[in-house]
């Protein structure tokens, strides 16, 4: 009889696996390969291989793995999931494992032995994976191998956000064009990873004892390791990497085909049935993108009509104006004649180099037009624009949003709507009476752009122009919905699985793109909202098969000009020239073509010490001498003194509130604690106030930062609740170190009742936080933390719930109801003190000609690490900022359309109609990332604003600091103010 | 923006779509409104044309019920089967702090455009849209009451039944018989002999041929939509069944039984009486003695779990969480968490929509509090949305069902 062994066959996300073991459970043979995708044939392929070394054995197997599932069943094989395959391993090999931390393709997983066996996978935000690294190191234009050698000589780490890869990337972009340093970057990527896995995963369970590291990326990437070592403070004795690291769980199936296999198979009736295996059919199939070749080439022919004049720069003399775009992830330029014909474009990826590719572009622009030009004046937008126009003397700096309508309405003068998507972002923006009159960009959860599909043609084995390329005449386009990046892997994932090509692929990717263009960021319903005339631009566009998505889509023709992807540099030179004949400038003070040969520069990090923020900087000198320096949230940082003195009520209320805690009574019968976090932020005077006189001393927790959230990460059960909520938990920890003798946390349903709406409740988060961390954090318990059910409203009721909590202190209802009333007052006070610095802001900012913003959101987003510092944004811009809650008195709720039953959001549709009423105010709404009831109220705020003509802004605020999208927004609107 | 009135006329001209939320109780509850001379249909459009509608209409950041019933409507008003002029379209509004109070409004403003002209109806106990054409008188109530809870016979011992029947299809037959007999005697009436009709169908499903195998037994709670909408949950019972799991739902009368005692607690909590929480009050009686009766009967009979007793629930709220939080499904989850852990159901699905505000405490938030208490616990949330793949929800499923066996 031939020999039995046993064989697992892991298919994972991005590669198959196959271990043979013989009866002792010895590994025999294994291998390990990429499958880019071709799920079926490769896991046949490597069976057969397989089958040819093993000819007459027989095999008992089992298939493990994302992808393995699908094939399993289809195939008619035994399945094991993943993560026990894991364990099962773990036992044979490392049974003196206390934890397990596994990282795939698209998986995280944590596996807990000793104290409890437990198995955790990451939930549906996929951020921290393999996927996730890969992702990044495309973004820096290298290799996973190349950012691991990088990582190695880092000097300093940034926060990244890991979470979700869009929120990284828009970590990791600006900081690329700021200058910082890649080998820095490559290691804050793996750190971001490290603590995705220890926060998102462990939830509270410490990771100690002897850790076994596996998957793929952590055999690979030695950079990784050593952050998951130091951040876990584990030695060489404590950390295990196992050899077979990478194929430890197919391992583990054979282990468990051999323990369970009933059924025995040659490696050839194994390879039969993976080939025979017909996957269900369950994808959707979408439209096709052309019928037929003519149809094609007569829609080339339609869009061969929008193209540029061209002049050619090696004989021209005369003006010309410079535009640069200096994109996220591409830099584009353009010269342009006075009358608009192109004498030089370009167009190249950055490398996260933005600065060493406009000189070098600079320097050929040099050679080429000899003496014959003049350069009158040039213009610089997007992401790298400071940088750009400190290092080469670049005349003008313009907002994207105006540089693209410039160069827009060069093409279609009456267009009213103008759609970009580029490599990493979506614009669009709806023109009336000639000024930009709303911007929709993408977001976190909206995020499928070019480079999506870039990287998906990369990960297939193809460049993006044949990808593409191939699916125009796709025959059945799969339908991919519209999603998440994340998620769209998976789904990919399950067509492949069904049998889609290719093509359909391709072709399903571009329509996705599209569908989430318009359903998620412009969120039209039809057509005709877009307007007449659209025009569409941005580098992918270029691609045949998404423009022809987005034809089908909304079943109109649209003009996209032959330069699509320049359009921001184009227009950026039309902004210059523009701005030149304005202000007569007859020469431009661009770099001059000898210090270009001298140009260098060296990049230096530094913390601001200008104020609490300690904003990152990044510090440029260049050869002559000057200095850039970004990171800086305000002008202090760049070392200027600050511009004027622009008020904002932000600082105010902060300082306003704080300062309440410092009366303390002179013996206190105990130390209160309240938690400087969501409700408390306009509370708090009336707590303060009710604990004093009852003879309380009130102690707060510490002011937020980032160290705060690090502090009580481990104790956040749901990794999507808001931000404001997750530093809820570092500030209970705060308090416990503060001494708090008990933590006063009460749940409110219902919030103060203000009057004008349906109800007055606050939001389920803010409601029942103390429920969630009661049940969270180890160190709470009856004694040392009091969070009653009480609404404030009613006063009979507040006293004796907090006469009840309180019983062990003695405390008399009388003493109690006396306080009551003296809180309600402080509170009130509190209010209208906001109320008078309110309005005389309103007032100097009117005696100095100053726009007022009314920077909109909830009470907690004064805390500075909440907002991000984003009231300083709007001051440096030149404008007063103030709050909803010192504005929405003065008028009665307008009506509404929704359910008006929240008293922070009533507040804010209060303050919307305010607003319509003056003539010099704006509303910029900031909005929580994760905040459901807010997907309710920007509609219906937008609405309010825009139905009396009122400009709507929405900032989306999450633990990342990146201000640039916010930054884009505010100088489009102020651009959209000055018209 | 101003909507489409029901009027009473419309009673005869408009026929009313009913989302596809609880597929037998909203059969029932479809059929009484039949009795009083609505025309009503409940719709079965299912797939990916249902999500897409729902995205193209609903904000991309509301929670995926809303986005799934409301995808629901659009897409059947576009399938081209109802004349738009002739339907209306009912909705449930549960008036409480959670989001899922404005469901409505976000479906008027997704009919503004395109079908300004059908009505909305309102189906709510909490006095919300007063003025529609569309009442629910005392006696439809009533009756409704009985529909909920034969709907929770048929709906618990079906799954209890099918998980082990011998020859597929023989508790599904049962199932079919029963909805039409109900339907029938809830025309006549049917408030009679309710205990009687309650042991006729334990007999019919306990006379299905079933095997004696264990098999492990899968909780499923969660927010309410998602929790027994198939069409929401990618028909996660369905899916237990062919991995030879037993699904145990909880039964809907309990949510019910949770709306009516908030309003109780209130007045307990936050020391007020009132009409409503009188009216409420004795609502809650009425209604908890009728589940008490089933129980009852479920444990005369002998043959099948019954459901859990309400007042049991509610002490396992004190125990591990407080009554106070009731927003969206607030403390019914971890007490059917509870529950179903003391009732050796250990191993428990959480479905919840992604990023749903509610579900961040009451889920996510209490399932650490319930593997304290019940260490045998194996508790797995699920997030539904429209970007989440079957693949990857059932992958995680899968890592549960693993540790179940």
């Amino acid at each position: 009889m031939s020999k039995i062994y046993s064989l697992g066959i892991d298919v994972g996300s991005t590669t198959v696996k196959t271990v043979i073991s013989d009866e002792n459970g010895e590994i025999i043979y294994s291998k390990y390969q990429r499958h880019f995708s071709k799920v079926k044939e490769t896991a046949e392929e490597q069976v057969r291989a397989i089958a040819a070394e093993y000819p007459d054995a027989l095999f008992k197997t089992a298939v493990t793995g994302s992808a393995g599932l699908g094939l399993a069943n289809a195939g008619g094989l035994p399945f094991v999931q993943e993560v026990y395959a894991a364990f099962v391993a773990i036992n044979k090999c490392y049974p003196d494992a206390d934890a397990a931390i596994e990282l795939g393709g698209e998986d995280a997983k944590i596996i807990f032995i000793t104290g409890g066996v437990e198995q955790r996978m990451n939930g549906s935000c996929a951020g921290g994976t393999g996927a996730f690294i890969d992702q990044m190191a495309t973004l820096l234009g290298i290799t996973a191998d190349d950012m691991d050698e990088l990582s190695l000589k880092s000097e300093k780490l940034y926060p990244i956000a890991s979470r979700c890869g869009v929120f990284a990337k828009s970590d990791i972009q600006p900081l690329l064009n700021q200058g910082a340093r890649r080998e820095d970057i490559a290691a804050s990527v793996f750190q971001a990873v490290v603590d995705q896995t220890v926060s998102g995963l462990a939830q509270g369970r410490t990771i100690e004892g002897k850790v076994l590291f596996l998957g793929g990326p952590l055999s690979f990437l030695k950079g990784l390791r050593k952050a998951f070592k130091e951040t876990l403070k584990l030695d060489d004795e404590h950390a295990i990497f196992p050899e077979n690291a990478p194929c430890f769980m197919a391992y583990g199936s054979a282990l468990h085909a051999m323990e369970n296999g009933d059924k025995t198979y040659s490696a050839e009736e194994i390879a039969n049935l993976i080939k025979n295996a017909v996957m269900s059919d369950s994808t959707v199939t979408g439209r096709r993108l052309f019928e037929s070749r003519e149809e094609y080439e007569a829609f080339v022919e339609r869009h061969k009509k929008c193209d540029l004049a061209y002049e050619s720069i090696e004989t021209y003399s005369g003006d010309a104006y410079l535009g640069v775009d200096a994109g996220s992830t591409t830099t584009k330029m353009v010269l342009i004649t006075p009358d608009g014909k192109l004498l030089f474009k370009h167009y190249v990826s950055n490398k996260g180099q933005p600065l060493d590719v406009v000189t070098k572009q600079l320097r050929r622009i040099y050679e080429l037009i000899g003496d014959r030009v003049n350069i009158v004046a040039g213009a610089v937008t997007g992401y790298g624009e400071e940088l750009i126009k400190a290092a080469a003397g670049v005349d003008y700096g313009v907002v994207e949003t105006v540089a693209h309508y410039r160069a827009a309405s060069f093409f279609q003068p009456d267009v009213d709507f103008i759609i970009d998507i580029g490599g990493q972002d979506i614009k669009c923006f709806k023109i009336k009476n000639h000024a930009i009159d709303s911007i929709m960009l993408n977001e976190a959860c909206s995020s499928g752009c070019g480079s999506f599909i870039q990287t998906f043609a990369l990960a297939m084995g193809y460049d993006i122009a044949e990808f593409s390329q191939l699916g125009l005449f796709a025959e059945k386009p799969v339908d991919l919905g519209s999603r998440c990046t994340v998620f769209m892997n998976s789904s990919v994932k399950q067509a492949q699985k069904d049998g889609a090509t290719v093509e359909d692929i391709s072709a399903g990717l571009s329509s996705s793109i599209i569908k989430n263009a318009v359903y998620k960021v412009i969120r039209a319903n039809s057509a005709d909202e877009l307007g007449e005339n659209v025009v569409v631009q941005g580098g992918t566009f270029l691609n045949d098969a998404v423009l022809r998505s987005f034809e089908l889509e909304m079943g109109k023709n649209v003009v996209r000009p032959a330069i699509a992807g320049l359009m921001g540099a184009f227009g950026a030179a039309l902004y210059a020239k523009e701005k030149a004949e304005q202000e007569k400038r007859t020469k431009s003070g661009l770099i001059s073509k000898s210090d270009l040969e001298t140009f260098a520069y060296t990049t230096r990090q530094a913390n601001c010490k200008g104020c609490t923020a300690h904003c990152s900087l990044t510090i440029l000198t260049f050869s002559d001498g000057h200095k850039f320096i970004s990171g800086n949230r305000c002008e202090k940082g760049a070392g200027l003194a600050a511009k004027s003195n622009v008020p904002s009520l932000y600082e105010y209320k902060y300082n306003r509130l704080l300062s309440c805690v410092e009366e303390k009574p002179s013996s206190p019968k105990a130390k209160v604690g309240l938690p400087l976090c969501l409700g408390f932020y306009e509370q708090l005077p009336f707590w303060h106030r009710m604990f004093t006189d009852l003879g309380f001393e009130v102690i707060i927790s510490e002011e937020s930062s980032r160290k705060t959230y690090y502090k009580g990460q481990h104790t956040i059960p749901s990794d999507t609740v808001c931000y404001p909520a997750k530093l809820a938990h570092g500030h209970i920890e705060s308090l416990l170190e503060r001494g708090a003798d008990v933590i006063f946390y009460p749940c409110e349903s219902y919030n103060i009742d203000e009057g004008g709406s349906d109800n007055h409740y606050n939001c389920p988060v803010v409601a029942y936080y103390p429920e969630l961390l009661k049940a969270n954090v180890a160190s709470l318990n009856e004694d040392n933390f009091i969070c009653p059910h009480i609404d404030i409203n009613l006063k009979k009721h507040a006293v004796s719930v907090i006469e009840k909590a309180f019983e062990k202190f003695g405390l008399t209802k009388s003493a109690i109801s006396a306080a009551y009333d003296n809180a309600w007052n402080a509170l009130k006070t509190y209010q209208s003190d906001v109320e008078s610095k309110g309005k005389e802001i309103i007032d100097y900012a009117r005696l100095n000609n100053m726009p007022i913003i009314v920077l909109s959101g909830r009470p907690y987003h004064i805390d500075p690490e909440i907002n991000h510092g984003i009231c300083k944004l709007i001051t440096s811009l030149g404008m007063a900022v103030i709050t909803e809650d010192a504005v929405f008195r003065n008028v009665s709720t307008p009506k509404l359309d929704v359910l008006n039953q929240w008293t922070y959001h009533a507040r804010l549709y209060r303050a919307a109609e305010y607003v319509t009423t003056q003539a010099d105010m704006q509303l910029v709404q900031l909005v929580s990332f994760g905040c459901g009831i807010d997907a309710i109220t920007t509609d219906e705020v937008r609405h309010i604003l825009e139905s009396k003509g009122k400009l709507y802004t929405q900032l989306k605020i999450d633990e990342i600091n990146n201000l640039g999208a916010a930054k884009i927004r505010l100088r489009s609107l102020v651009a959209a103010m000055g018209r | 923006m101003s909507y489409a009135v029901f009027t009473p006329e419309m009673k005869d001209t408009h026929t009313i779509l009913i989302p596809d939320m609880l597929p037998v109780h909203f059969r029932l509850i479809a059929s009484i409104l039949d009795q009083y001379g609505y025309k009503t249909e409940l719709l079965r459009n299912d797939g990916r044309s249902v999500v897409d509608e729902g995205l193209k209409h609903v904000h991309n950041d509301t929670c995926y019920p809303a986005l799934i019933v409301i995808g629901q409507f659009m897409d059947a008003l576009k399938s081209g089967k109802y004349d738009p002029n002739k339907v209306a379209l009912l909705i449930s509004q549960t008036g409480g702090g959670c989001r899922a109070s404005n469901y409505i409004h976000l479906l008027r403003k997704a009919l503004d455009k395109e079908y300004p002209q059908i009505p909305v109806l309102s189906l709510n106990f909490s006095g919300l849209e007063k003025g529609s054409g569309f009442q629910i008188t005392p006696v439809m109530l009533f009756k409704m009451l009985f529909a909920v809870l034969y709907g929770d016979i048929l709906m618990l011992t079906y799954n209890e039944a099918r998980a082990y029947e011998l020859n597929k299809g023989d508790s599904k037959k049962v199932l079919d018989k029963w909805i039409d007999i109900i339907t029938e005697r809830l025309e006549k009436g049917g408030f009679a002999k309710t205990k009687q009709t309650y042991r006729e169908i334990l007999d019919d499903f306990a006379a299905v041929p079933r095997s004696k195998e264990k098999k492990p037994r899968v909780g499923i709670v969660g927010e309410i939509y998602v929790k027994y909408s198939p069409l929401a949950n990618n028909h996660l019972e369905d899916f237990l069944l062919s991995e030879g799991c037993e699904p145990v739902v909880p039964s809907f009368l309990d949510f019910c039984l949770y709306c009516a005692v908030n309003n109780v607690n209130d007045g307990e909590i936050y020391g007020f009486k009132n009409k409503t929480t009188f009216m409420f009050g004795i609502g809650y009686k009425l209604i908890y003695a009728k589940q008490r009766e089933m129980i009852k009967v479920y444990k005369e009979h002998g043959e099948f779990t019954p459901p859990h007793d309400f007042e049991e629930l509610r002490h396992y709220a004190d125990k591990y969480f407080h009554q106070g939080v009731k927003m969206g499904e607030g403390w019914l989850i971890p007490a059917e968490m509870a529950a179903l852990e003391e009732g050796g159901v250990r191993n428990i699905i959480c479905t919840q929509p992604f990023g749903c505000l509610p579900n961040h405490i009451v889920a996510k938030g209490v399932s650490r509090v319930i593997k304290e208490a019940y260490p045998q616990a194996n508790i797995v949330a699920v997030d539904y949305d429209p970007g989440a793949t079957k693949v990857n929800q059932e992958n995680r499923i899968k890592l549960m069902l693993t540790n179940a066996r």
